[in-house]
């Protein structure tokens, strides 16, 4: 197991030094917005980055809820943090690509806008859990990710239909996609994924020695209340 | 086991009567909820200065954010007195199920909103010279399905900010992303029948569902969050 | 053109912050573990 991670860590590094050559290099240039599309092959692989951490939060979550499993708990919290990490290259990245080429810098666009509302509402459950001092605090955060994962499809299709009302510029563009295009993108997910698991599972090494740690110090504290522990 | 939802509706009622027999005395909550929209309504007026055209535009997204400024207000102080008094551990321990007190309190929020809108709409009217141009019934089930999206949702989170260290801002800040589809289904269509512009029915139709799945949800879930106080 | 360097550029800024806390949160961790052992001695 240990092991593991240094492998995975030069093979990422491999992946996304390729992945980035591909998207600078080899993938054709756009014909109607030229090489500032090549942001594409970071926006959009960040964006299913993103989603899909955040569906494992949800499946933690209940996870949680049903089995009280820390380990559930812990992955909770790991998915969320990264996930909002990625999210924000979303946010980043989509305005960049949206004012050279739509002269822009924001568009109320169906997907930027659900990401958008999607990176608050885990910031929220970020902060739930960083300034809550009940005991049961995963419990309460668990709840407020089920309702964040309800609340998905009706902010995906509030905002849709807000859009047909007010037509803006669609970031991304709809249609077919070049093939060769297509393989560049796969590559570059492919390789943010790899890097996701590394970051999730630093993260998750971290949160389970703190949680250790904090539960020797409490220990400590109970057997030997005089000994100063902070 | 026949009599148990009887005695959970007798929770209910009895819990909804106390909380509204209290505020009658002590009408706390009414006063800075009104006070509070009235200031909101008067500075966005300063601000935008609206003509009898603009203001319908406008009007819709103004007016649900006093609203929604306001019912945090009373929602921020839903759980408090219960905090005060220790009454939440008796709850706890009670038979009653604990769904009981949430639909109380949550039905006593959505009260004292409506009563703040009804007694707002009014003013409202005069400051920005409204007048419906579409069907003005529909706000009507607007108002009523808008209202109890925030209502339900905010009173779950109010019990979720209880043990958080800065509690007073914990509530807005996990509301109003969650709100959002309801946020923008209640501006739209208010602004839709103001306009008379487009039909608002697809809103009105995203905020009954909008309703169901949260009132389901907080239902589902709230002994889970009573328990972790 | 600037902007596909700038978008670039910034994704790796905001990884590398993120791992940067991490890694810190990390140490200070393991400076509280050393205190531990010193003190179980």
């Amino acid at each position: 197991m240990k092991k593991a991670f240094p492998i995975l860590a030069v093979i990422t590094a491999g992946l996304l030094s390729y992945a980035l050559y591909e998207a600078l290099v080899v993938a054709p240039t756009e014909q109607t917005m030229g090489d500032v599309q090549r942001i594409f092959y970071y926006h959009v692989p960040s964006a299913w980055t993103a989603f899909l951490l955040f569906f494992i939060n949800f499946v933690a979550s209940v996870w949680y809820l049903i089995r009280r499993d820390t380990t559930a708990d812990i992955l909770a919290l790991v998915t969320a943090e990264v996930g909002v990490v990625f999210c924000t290259v979303v946010l980043v990245t989509g305005p960049l690509w949206a004012r050279p080429v739509w002269g822009i810098w924001w568009t109320w666009d169906v997907r930027l806008t659900s990401t958008l509302v999607l990176w608050l509402i885990y910031v929220s459950y970020i902060l739930l859990r960083r300034f809550s001092t009940s005991g049961q605090t995963p419990v309460l955060a668990a709840a407020l990710a089920v309702f964040g994962a309800l609340d998905v499809p009706l902010v995906y299709f509030s905002i849709w239909f807000f859009r047909t009302q007010h037509p803006q510029p669609v970031i991304g563009g709809g249609g077919s996609i070049d093939p060769r295009m297509l393989h560049v993108l796969l590559i570059n997910w492919l390789a943010f994924m790899c890097f996701a698991v590394l970051v999730c599972w630093s993260r998750y090494r971290l949160e389970r020695l703190q949680r250790d740690v904090d539960e020797t110090m409490a220990l400590e504290d109970l057997l030997d209340p005089r000994s100063s522990v902070r | 086991m026949s009599a148990a939802p009887l005695a959970a509706s007798g929770v209910t009622l009895a819990t909804l009567a106390k909380d509204i027999r209290l505020e009658w005395r002590s009408k706390d909550a009414i006063n800075s909820m009104l006070f509070f929209a009235l200031l909101v309504v008067v500075v966005f007026a300063f601000s935008f200065d609206p003509t009898a055209e603009e203001s319908r535009q406008i009007a819709g997204g103004l007016v649900w954010v006093a609203f929604l400024f306001a019912a945090v207000v009373a929602l921020n102080q839903t759980w408090a007195r219960e905090l005060r008094n220790q009454v939440l551990d008796a709850y706890r321990v009670a038979p009653a199920p604990p769904n009981s007190l949430f639909l109380a309190k949550a039905l006593g929020n959505f009260l004292f909103v409506l009563i703040l809108e009804c007694l707002m709409t009014p003013l409202f009217v005069v400051f920005y010279k409204l007048r419906a141009l579409g069907p003005g019934w529909q706000l009507v089930f607007v108002a009523i399905l808008g209202t109890w999206a925030l209502v339900v949702n905010g009173t779950f989170f109010a019990a979720m900010s209880l043990r958080t260290r800065t509690r007073e801002i914990m509530l807005p800040l996990l509301l109003f992303p969650i709100s959002i589809p309801a946020l923008l289904a209640m501006v739209e269509a208010t602004t839709m029948i103001l306009t008379g512009e487009g039909r608002a029915r697809f809103w009105i139709v995203l905020l009954a569902t909008y309703d169901v799945v949260f009132t389901t949800a907080c239902l589902a879930l709230f002994d889970k969050v009573l328990d972790a106080e | 053109m600037n902007y596909l360097y700038t978008a670039y550029a910034i994704t790796w800024i905001i990884h590398i912050t993120y791992l940067v806390t991490v890694s810190q949160r990390y140490s200070r961790l393991r400076k509280e573990i050393e205190d531990l052992r010193r003190r179980a001695k």
